[in-house]
C-alpha cells in the first residue's frame, strides 16, 4: 500500500510539470490551431536561465529566497519576450499559410533554440542549485519532500490563475472569442494579434515557471531537456483535449501517474515480461491510443475542422 | 511540361559546375607547385598521418567525449613536437574529430566518413553501442581502431583484426563488481541499467557474478540514457529491501538517481561501473552520493607512475579538470604511433601488426593485447565517494603487472614523449 501511495505521489508531481507545460500547447493550439512545438525549448530556456541568474545573485550573496524569486522573474520575463519573438518571427508571418508551413517552422526554431542554448550554456549538465530546504516527510509509509508539496501548489494556483484569467477577464474573453471563430471576433473589435501574442507569452510565463519547477526538482538541467518533455507534455494536451484548459491539467496529471503506475507495476503484472523501460513508452502508446479511439481526448468538444 | 525543364537545367548545371572545376583544377598548380618547390631540398618530404577521432561532442555525454578529445588531441601535439621521421618522410600528425553523439546510428555515419577520408587510423568510439557498429567498418576497409572507453567485450569478439582497446572489458569489470558487492556485506541486490550496449553489458556481466557470490538479485529495472525521472523505478526497488542498488550507465542519470534515493529514503548502498566514477557524478548526485562507490578500469592516476605529470599537463593545457577517460584516449593515440614507428610506415596494413605486438609503456597502463585485441592484464580499482571526492578503496583483478614496473626496455620509445 505504502508503495502504491509513493507511487501516486511520484506521478503527481512528474504530472504537475507535465500539466504546467501542456497548458502553453493547448492555449496556442485553442486560438490559433498550432502545435508549438517549440514550446518544450522554451522551458528549458527558462530552467537555464533561472538557474544563471539564481548562481550568480547567490554569488552576489543575495538571501536564498530573494535569490530564487529574482531567477524565477528572469527566467519568465526571457520566456515571455522568447515566446512573443517566436510568434513574431516564426508564425505570424505563416498565419494564412498552408497547416503544414507553420508547422515546419515550429520543429524549425525548436531545432534553433536548442543549438542557441548549446552555443550559449555548453553542453554540460548544469546543476541547479538548492533554493529551499528539502525537508522529507512521511505518510502512511511514503516519503516526500518539501520541494515535491512546493510543486503541487504552484502549479494548482498558477492554473487556477488562467482559468480565472480566461474565463473572468476581458482579455480571456477576447481569447475565447478568437478561438471560437477570429474573423467575427475581430468585427467586434478585438485586436487578434495582440490576442493570440498574448496567448503565447502567457503560455510562456508558465513554461518559465514549468522550467524552474523542472531545475529545483531534479536539481539537474540540460540543453536537451526540453525535448523530450515537450513531447510528454503535448501528449498530456492530447489526451487531455488539446484546446481544452482543464483538459490539459487533467492529461498532464494523468500522464503523470500512468507513468509511474506503469513503470511500477509493469513488471509484475506481466511476469517480467515487459519491464520499467517501457515508462517513456506508456506516453506515446496513450497519445495513439487516444488518437486512435478518441481524437478530441478526454474533455475535448468537438473539434471540427481545425483539428 | 515541369519534368522536361528540369534536365535543361541540371545540364547546365553540371555543365557550369565542370568548367568551375576545370578552372580550379589548372589554376592552382602553378600557385602550389612553387612554394613546394622552394624548400623541397632543404627538408625531407612531409606525410600528413590523418588520425580519425569519433566521440559524442554533443548530447548528454559531450563532456566526455571532449575529454577524449582533449587526451588525444595532447598526444597529436607531442607527437608533432617530436618531429618523427617514419619511411624516411616527415610526419605531421592530424586529428580528425568526429561526433557520433552516442548514437549508434550517426557513429556508422561519421566512421564512413573517415574511412572515405582514408584515415591512416582511428581512435574511438567513446561509447560500445557506437564502437561496435562502426568497427565492422574499420575492419572492411582494413583501418586500425583503438577504442580508449569502450568495454562491452563483443567489440573484441568479432574477430575483426582492426579491433582493440586500452582498457579491461566489462566481463572483468562486471565480476569484479560482482564480487566486491559480496564482501561488502550486502545480502540482496537491485540492478538498473539504461539499456545500452554498455550499461546492460555491465549489468548482465555483474549480475552473473553476483549470483555466483551468493547474492539474490531482488529486482531487475530499466531507464534510458536520456531519464531524469527515476523514482518510479526506484519506488518499487524500496519495496524489495535492497541492500544494495547495482547501476550500470553513465554519470548523468547516475547522479540524480542517487539523489532520488535519497529523496524516497533508500538506504541501499549505490554501486556503479565506470560510467559513474567521474567528478560529474557528485556534481550532479550532491551530497547524496557520499558513501556510494563506484569502480574504474585500470589503477588511479595517482599510484601509476606517468599519472601526475599526465594530470599536469592536462590541467595546464586544457584549464579543465580530467573526467574519465582522457588519459586512455593519450595512450591509444601513443600506441599507434608506436607501431608506425616500430613498422616504419603510416600505412594501415604495413603497421597493423605491429599494434597487436604493442609492449607500450602508457599513462594507463602497459599496453599490451592478448589475440582478440583486449588489454592484458586489464586491473579494476574501486572507489567510494565522500564529501564530493572520489576516494580510492582497492585494486582488485588480475594483477596490475605493468603499473608499478618503470620497464626501462620500453621506456626509449615513450620516454621523449613524457618529457616535453
Amino acid at each position: 500500500m505504502d508503495i502504491f501511495l509513493q507511487q501516486i505521489i511520484n506521478g503527481l508531481v512528474q504530472g504537475s510539470i507535465y500539466a504546467m507545460v501542456a497548458l502553453g500547447y493547448t492555449m496556442v493550439y485553442g486560438i490559433m490551431g498550432l502545435i508549438n512545438f517549440a514550446h518544450g525549448e522554451v522551458v528549458m530556456i527558462g530552467t537555464l536561465v533561472a538557474i544563471t541568474v539564481v548562481t550568480f545573485t547567490l554569488k552576489l550573496g543575495f538571501p536564498v529566497w530573494l535569490a530564487g524569486a529574482t531567477g524565477i522573474a528572469a527566467a519568465a520575463a526571457v520566456c515571455m519576450a522568447l515566446g512573443w519573438s517566436l510568434e513574431r518571427i516564426a508564425y505570424r508571418p505563416l498565419r494564412n499559410a498552408p497547416r503544414l508551413t507553420p508547422l515546419i517552422t515550429a520543429i524549425g526554431m525548436s531545432i534553433v533554440l536548442q543549438n542557441v542554448a548549446m552555443m550559449v550554456w555548453g553542453r554540460n549538465y548544469m546543476t541547479f542549485p538548492s533554493l529551499v530546504e528539502k525537508t522529507q516527510f512521511e505518510f502512511g509509509g511514503a516519503a516526500f519532500t518539501s520541494v515535491q508539496v512546493m510543486i503541487v501548489l504552484v502549479a494548482s494556483i498558477s492554473m487556477g490563475g488562467l482559468l480565472f484569467l480566461v474565463y473572468r477577464t476581458r482579455l480571456g474573453m477576447a481569447m475565447r472569442a478568437t478561438a471560437q471563430n477570429p474573423a467575427v471576433a475581430g468585427l467586434m473589435g478585438v485586436n487578434a494579434n495582440r490576442v493570440i501574442a498574448s496567448a503565447f507569452v502567457i503560455g510562456s510565463a508558465l513554461g518559465a515557471i514549468a522550467g524552474v519547477m523542472v531545475g529545483t526538482y531534479y536539481e539537474i538541467a540540460h540543453y536537451q531537456m526540453g525535448f523530450m518533455l515537450g513531447l510528454k507534455a503535448f501528449t498530456a494536451a492530447v489526451l487531455g483535449g488539446i484546446g481544452n484548459l482543464a483538459g490539459a491539467m487533467a492529461g498532464g496529471v494523468l500522464l503523470g501517474l500512468i507513468e509511474a503506475l506503469g513503470a511500477g507495476y509493469i513488471g509484475d503484472l506481466t511476469g517480467g515480461f515487459l519491464g520499467s523501460h517501457y515508462q517513456d513508452i506508456f506516453a506515446f502508446v496513450v497519445l495513439i491510443g487516444v488518437l486512435m479511439f478518441r481524437p478530441s481526448g478526454l474533455f475535448g468538444e468537438k473539434t471540427g475542422d481545425r483539428a | 511540361m515541369q519534368f522536361a525543364r528540369i534536365p535543361g537545367i541540371t545540364l547546365a548545371l553540371a555543365a557550369a559546375i565542370a568548367m568551375i572545376g576545370c578552372g580550379k583544377k589548372e589554376e592552382p598548380q602553378p600557385q602550389t607547385a612553387a612554394p613546394a618547390a622552394a624548400p623541397a631540398p632543404a627538408a625531407k618530404p612531409e606525410v600528413v598521418v590523418k588520425l580519425g577521432h569519433v566521440a559524442p561532442m554533443t548530447g548528454p555525454q559531450a563532456h566526455l567525449g571532449k575529454d577524449n578529445e582533449n587526451g588525444a588531441k595532447l598526444a597529436v601535439e607531442e607527437l608533432n613536437a617530436q618531429t618523427l621521421e617514419i619511411g624516411g618522410a616527415k610526419v605531421k600528425f592530424e586529428l580528425l574529430s568526429e561526433d557520433d553523439g552516442a548514437d549508434p546510428k550517426q557513429g556508422t555515419i561519421v566512421a564512413q566518413k573517415l574511412v572515405d577520408a582514408k584515415v591512416n587510423g582511428v581512435i574511438g568510439h567513446l561509447n560500445s553501442g557506437t564502437t561496435i557498429p562502426a568497427s565492422k567498418l574499420y575492419s572492411d576497409a582494413g583501418i586500425p581502431q583503438i577504442s580508449p572507453s569502450a568495454t562491452n567485450p563483443k567489440y573484441t569478439q568479432q574477430g575483426f583484426k582492426t579491433a582493440f582497446r586500452v582498457m579491461a572489458n566489462d566481463v572483468q569489470q562486471g565480476k569484479i563488481l560482482g564480487e566486491f558487492a559480496a564482501k561488502q556485506g550486502a545480502k540482496t541486490v537491485a540492478i538498473v541499467d539504461d539499456r545500452t550496449a554498455y550499461g546492460q553489458g555491465l549489468a548482465d556481466e555483474f549480475k552473473k557474478s553476483a549470483e555466483a557470490a551468493g547474492l539474490k538479485v531482488v529486482a531487475t529495472e530499466y531507464t534510458n540514457d536520456k531519464a531524469t525521472d527515476f523514482k518510479a523505478i526506484l519506488t518499487k526497488i524500496k519495496s524489495t529491501k535492497a541492500d544494495l542498488v547495482f547501476y550500470g550507465g553513465m554519470d548523468a542519470q547516475g547522479g540524480p538517481m542517487a539523489k532520488q534515493m535519497k529523496e524516497l529514503g533508500l538506504k541501499a548502498k549505490f554501486l556503479g561501473g565506470d560510467g559513474v566514477c567521474t567528478p560529474e557524478f557528485t556534481k550532479l548526485g550532491g551530497p547524496a552520493t557520499d558513501g556510494h562507490y563506484c569502480s574504474l578500469p585500470g589503477m588511479p592516476l595517482e599510484k601509476l607512475a606517468k599519472g601526475p605529470e599526465f594530470k599536469d599537463k592536462f590541467t595546464k593545457k586544457f584549464n579543465a579538470e580530467i573526467q574519465l577517460y582522457a588519459p586512455n584516449a593519450y595512450d591509444a593515440v601513443m600506441v599507434m604511433a608506436d607501431a608506425m614507428k616500430r613498422a616504419n610506415s603510416v600505412e594501415p596494413a604495413k603497421y597493423l601488426p605491429e599494434v597487436g605486438k604493442a609492449a607500450y609503456d602508457g599513462v594507463t597502463a602497459k599496453i599490451e593485447f592478448d589475440d582478440k585485441g583486449d588489454l592484458k592484464g586489464g586491473a579494476i580499482s574501486i572507489y567510494q565517494y565522500k564529501e564530493g571526492k572520489l576516494n580510492y578503496v582497492e585494486t582488485l583483478g588480475m594483477a596490475p603487472a605493468a603499473a608499478p614496473a618503470a620497464a626501462p626496455a620500453e621506456a626509449p620509445a615513450a620516454a621523449p614523449a613524457e618529457k616535453k
